[in-house]
């Protein structure tokens, strides 16, 4: 970018630096700050105040990389394969927030497998990105859980076990808002971004995102070059914000065939455009979903785009009951019963 | 018997001698309000309900009372122990003998029998064709099939009811007030007018049945005091959970195990009445019930970092999956409240039965250097009040605040004064707003105060400045990633400046200190009444002890200056290894020789006579 272009302002007065965060302590050329960079152009694009944005981490390459973007955000870098649950509950306590977290392939396929699915189930609302590179980069190359079955690693050897599929995983356990990415494909990070943080309940994204270091032999399916000899848009996204009104007869696109255009309408009123390229697949259907990746896994597709969405499934806030106020800033006086009320408790009591 | 206090001698001569804990032996006549009643029934028949409105009905008749259940890890068939202690004197300790058993479980026949007190009396059912083999007690067998088929009592409510058969029999033999045992029905079933009815039919039949066939032979009667006026009956679990409401919990998350699952049924229980906004019908508090207690513990890290009044409940089992969570609390510095009602461990241990074994694991909980505040509630009306406390101090401190209650203290049933509302407004300790981040600048480790506490500021504070990342790495004063030795070390020395800090912050002991006294007794949480009862015996026969108990941890100078103070101060408490008195012994290393571990735990609540021979022994040796 532009000496002039990073002093651009969006329609908040704040320019890109401000969204940035502190210098990235990754290799030079992992995926994982491009997918860094791609969050700062979203927030800067999208004019997202830095107060209402929660940045959120596990342990590992991948979550050390919310330090690397908005600073002005604050952030909790927890423990290894726990982010769900912290998130869980750094959301209930302020459901205003904006929760942009950051995982990896041994943080959420193995230690936080648990936790991942049951945040799902719970359709805490969090945009959940996995940066995927199939290997622990921080101990230095090991197999990880979406390791290739029969892959060779330096020091490994050969991976006996077949991959954990993380989409699969994530609509298996509910996730109302399922994509996979390619990190080398900014342009559908971007927008699956956005789509994700206007989302009503937990957004996964799985970015084959690759480690240079460990694990971008071309032959790998996490590697740079298998990415972009194979990475397959099953669809193309686009993000249409709120304030912009698309004409009626494209909100009511039944007929989704390929090369048509569908519009999914978001909980706050944004919209998602879907140009659907193949033939059979729908992301608002389940089932659909289910199939396509479990037919990408047999025959080692990388699909990309939108895999599954239900836009309409209330949040965890939601179904909480909760008011406007998040509970962390609730004044004593709704927090704590009166004089009364106690006296009339004991009485029932006595 | 009172001797000289000074005269280790006449101490000598007067301890020789059998200290009698209740029931004092008479001289024949009545036994009047001062006596333990057993009921051994089978988990799972609705025996609670019978053996609470016991407890209710005597309470109501102003006679103190305790009732504690000695139940097994089990739904349906295992045997199970409800104890009513009753007492003129006010002491509820559990007491080692029985001298009312009412045997209701075929299964456990014998080793009730060997429970019941000489001169004591064996209730069971006639069906049993028993051959009553004692003669030092009095047998009483009633037909209870009789007895709930007479009150039309037919299929599964038939098991149910067959407990009301005692409950009429004893009701009708020590002469409690039949309108009590109504009045304690009422309460038990919110009213439900028919199923009260149902109960007191079998109740009525059972009472009439005893006065028309029983003589009564045994010396045990109860008698109208007015001791429990004002009081009420509640268990520590249901106080805690109070507590927390008005300290104004906002989230809570945790994962069933028992035996804190009844304060979390409380929680549930008071939250919606209590804390639904009345205006918008919508809730100030969330409780999440998580996959684990990892997820129990990391959403309250989570909620405490965003500015929630966060806690959870768990036991010995839980705090083990939480030690990760605890040590990135300490560490990273996040207020958040975590209620241990203790269990007997190691590992799944007894998990139905009492302990204070979890006082080291955590004092230290978390890998590396760690320090935790503990809190020890011993009665009801304190563990309504470090609900609240709890959530203050955790916000003062910024820092994990664990509450050590117990089963005995959590799950069974005590009479206590009416909690009093909290006397001051809520804490919040040291968060910025905006317009103070703007006027005073931010950093979120610099100790501008000197206390070792630094200043936070919560997610969504609009401040530019006002942010910064929460991290279990380790960081600089400005919250970025460090790996220097100096950053670390200054780090680390703040936070045990902060724990220095604490000592001042939490509740300072109870300390009587007695004329006379050459020795002092050490103890924390649910053994106080029955150290209270020991005392009071132990006085009567020339040993008059002072009593500190220990309601946190850090210690403070009081706690220095009582075991000054005395030349032997015996450390009492329910786990294997002294716990406490390991921590006091290091922490008041420069007073050796004054610490003397008086530890022990099989399951069950300490007993007066457990102790008084404890001491004894000690106290005719040394």
């Amino acid at each position: 970018m532009s000496q002039r272009g990073a002093q651009r302002q969006n329609a908040i007065g704040l320019t890109q630096a401000d969204y940035k965060g502190q210098p990235t302590s990754l290799c030079q050329g992992c995926g994982h700050n491009s997918i860094s960079s791609q969050i700062v152009s979203v927030a800067f694009e999208l004019s997202i105040q830095p107060h209402e944005i929660v940045r959120l981490s596990g342990i590992g390459c991948s979550s050390k990389s919310p330090a690397y973007f908005l600073g002005r955000s604050h952030g909790f870098n927890s423990l290894h394969g726990r982010m769900p649950s912290v998130g869980t509950g750094t959301l209930m306590a302020n459901h205003q927030l904006l929760a942009i977290g950051v995982s990896g392939d041994g943080d959420t396929a193995s230690i936080g497998l648990g936790q991942f699915k049951h945040m799902m189930r719970r359709n805490v609302r969090m945009v959940y990105i996995v940066e995927n590179n199939g290997v622990y980069g921080l101990t230095k190359g090991q197999f990880s859980a979406t390791a290739d079955e029969g892959q060779e690693l330096k020091y490994a050897g050969k991976n006996p076990f077949p991959p954990e599929e993380l989409c699969i995983e994530a609509i298996a356990s509910g996730c109302t808002f399922v994509a996979r990415s390619f990190s080398g494909d900014p342009k559908q990070v971007r927008e699956l971004l956005k789509a994700a943080l206007s989302h009503r309940g937990t957004a996964m994204l799985d970015i084959i995102s690759p480690c240079v270091t460990f694990n971008n032999r071309d032959t790998a399916t996490k590697s740079y070059g298998w990415g972009k000899a194979h990475a397959e848009r099953l669809l193309d996204i686009a993000y249409i914000p709120r304030d912009f009104v698309p004409r009626r007869d494209e909100i009511m696109v039944e007929d989704f065939s390929p090369g048509e255009v569908k519009l999914v309408r978001l909980h706050d009123g944004s919209y998602i455009q879907l140009r659907k390229l193949e033939e059979e697949f729908d992301p608002t259907d389940r089932l659909r979903a289910l199939t396509r990746l479990e037919l990408a896994r047999r025959n080692e597709e990388m699909i990309t785009g939108l895999l599954y969405i239900d836009p309409d499934r209330p949040s965890l806030a939601e179904v909480s009951n909760l008011g406007e106020t998040p509970l962390a800033y609730l004044p004593e006086e709704k927090i704590r019963p009166t004089r009364q009320a106690l006296a009339q408790i004991m009485r029932a009591m006595l | 018997m009172i001797g000289d206090p000074a005269g280790a001698i006449l101490h000598s001569e007067g301890l020789a001698d059998e200290i009698q804990v209740s029931p004092r032996k008479g001289a024949g006549g009545p036994i009047i309000n001062d006596f333990t009643i057993v009921a051994a029934t089978v988990n799972g028949t609705g025996s609670q309900t019978a053996n609470l409105a016991l407890l209710r009905a005597l309470f109501k008749m102003g006679i103190p009372v305790n009732g504690k259940n000695i139940f097994p890890s089990n739904i349906q068939g295992l045997p199970t122990w409800f104890h009513v202690r009753v007492s003129y004197e006010g002491f509820v300790a559990r007491s080692d003998s029985a001298e009312i058993v009412i045997a209701f479980n075929q299964s456990t026949v014998q080793d009730d029998l060997a429970m019941v007190a000489p001169g004591g009396v064996f209730l069971y059912p006639t069906e049993w064709n028993l051959a009553e083999s004692r003669e030092d007690i009095i047998y009483y067998a009633l037909p209870v099939n009789l007895l709930v088929s007479q009150a039309n009592g037919q299929g599964k409510v038939k098991d149910y009811l067959a407990n009301m058969a005692y409950v009429g029999v004893i009701t009708q033999l020590l002469g409690i007030n039949r309108s009590y045992i109504e009045e304690a029905l009422q309460y038990h079933f919110g009213h439900r007018a028919s199923v009260v009815t149902q109960n007191m039919a079998v109740v009525d039949a059972a009472f009439q049945w005893s006065a028309a066939n029983l003589t009564k032979q045994d010396p045990y009667q109860v008698e109208p005091l007015d001791l429990t006026a004002g009081n009420i009956l509640i268990t520590g679990n249901e106080a805690a959970a109070l507590g927390a409401v008005f300290g104004g919990v906002t989230l809570t998350s945790w994962y069933p195990i028992t035996p804190s699952t009844s304060m979390i049924d409380a929680l549930n229980d008071f939250l919606p009445k209590l804390r639904t906004d009345p205006e918008s019908g919508q809730a100030t508090y969330v409780v999440i019930q998580a996959e684990d207690e990892l997820a129990a513990a990391g959403m309250i890290m989570g909620a405490g970092f965003a500015g929630a009044r966060a806690m959870t409940a768990t036991s010995g089992p839980g705090i083990s999956l939480m030690s990760e969570f605890v040590g990135l609390g300490y560490f990273s510095e996040i207020p958040c409240v975590i209620w241990d009602i203790q269990r007997v461990g190691p590992s799944t241990g007894l998990p139905t039965r009492t302990s204070q074994g979890d006082v080291l694991f955590a004092y230290y909980l978390g890998h590396g250097d760690t320090n935790n505040v503990l809190l020890f509630p011993a009665t009801p009306g304190e563990c309504f009040d470090f609900g609240v406390q709890a959530f203050d101090l955790a916000d003062q401190l910024q820092t994990p605040v664990l509450v050590l209650s117990d089963l005995d203290l959590g799950m069974n049933t005590w009479m206590s004064e009416p909690f009093s509302y909290p006397a001051e407004p809520i804490k919040r300790g040291k968060v910025l707003s905006a317009e103070e981040v703007e006027a005073q600048g931010f950093f979120r480790y610099v100790d501008r105060d000197g206390d070792g506490i630094t200043y936070r500021t919560l997610p969504g504070n609009n401040h530019p400045r006002a942010a910064y990342f929460n991290r279990g790495t380790g960081h600089n004063e400005k919250a970025v990633y460090s790996e220097k030795a100096e950053d670390w070390r200054k780090n680390m020395d703040r936070l045990k400046r902060k724990f220095e800090t604490a000592r001042r912050l939490v509740p300072s002991p109870i300390i009587d200190h007695v004329d006379g006294a050459r020795i002092g007794i050490i103890a924390f949480g649910s053994t106080l009444p029955a150290v209270d009862e020991a005392r009071f015996r132990l006085a009567e026969s020339g040993l008059p002890i002072s009593f500190m108990r220990l309601r946190s941890l850090p210690i403070n100078e009081e706690v220095r200056a009582f075991v000054e103070r005395y030349e032997t101060n015996y450390v009492v408490e329910l786990n294997r290894d002294g716990q406490i008195h390991q921590i006091l012994t290091v922490e008041l290393s420069d007073l050796p020789g004054r610490l003397v571990s008086l530890a022990g735990m099989d399951g069950l609540p300490l007993t007066a006579s457990h102790l008084i021979n404890q001491l004894k022994e000690q106290e005719l040796t040394r």
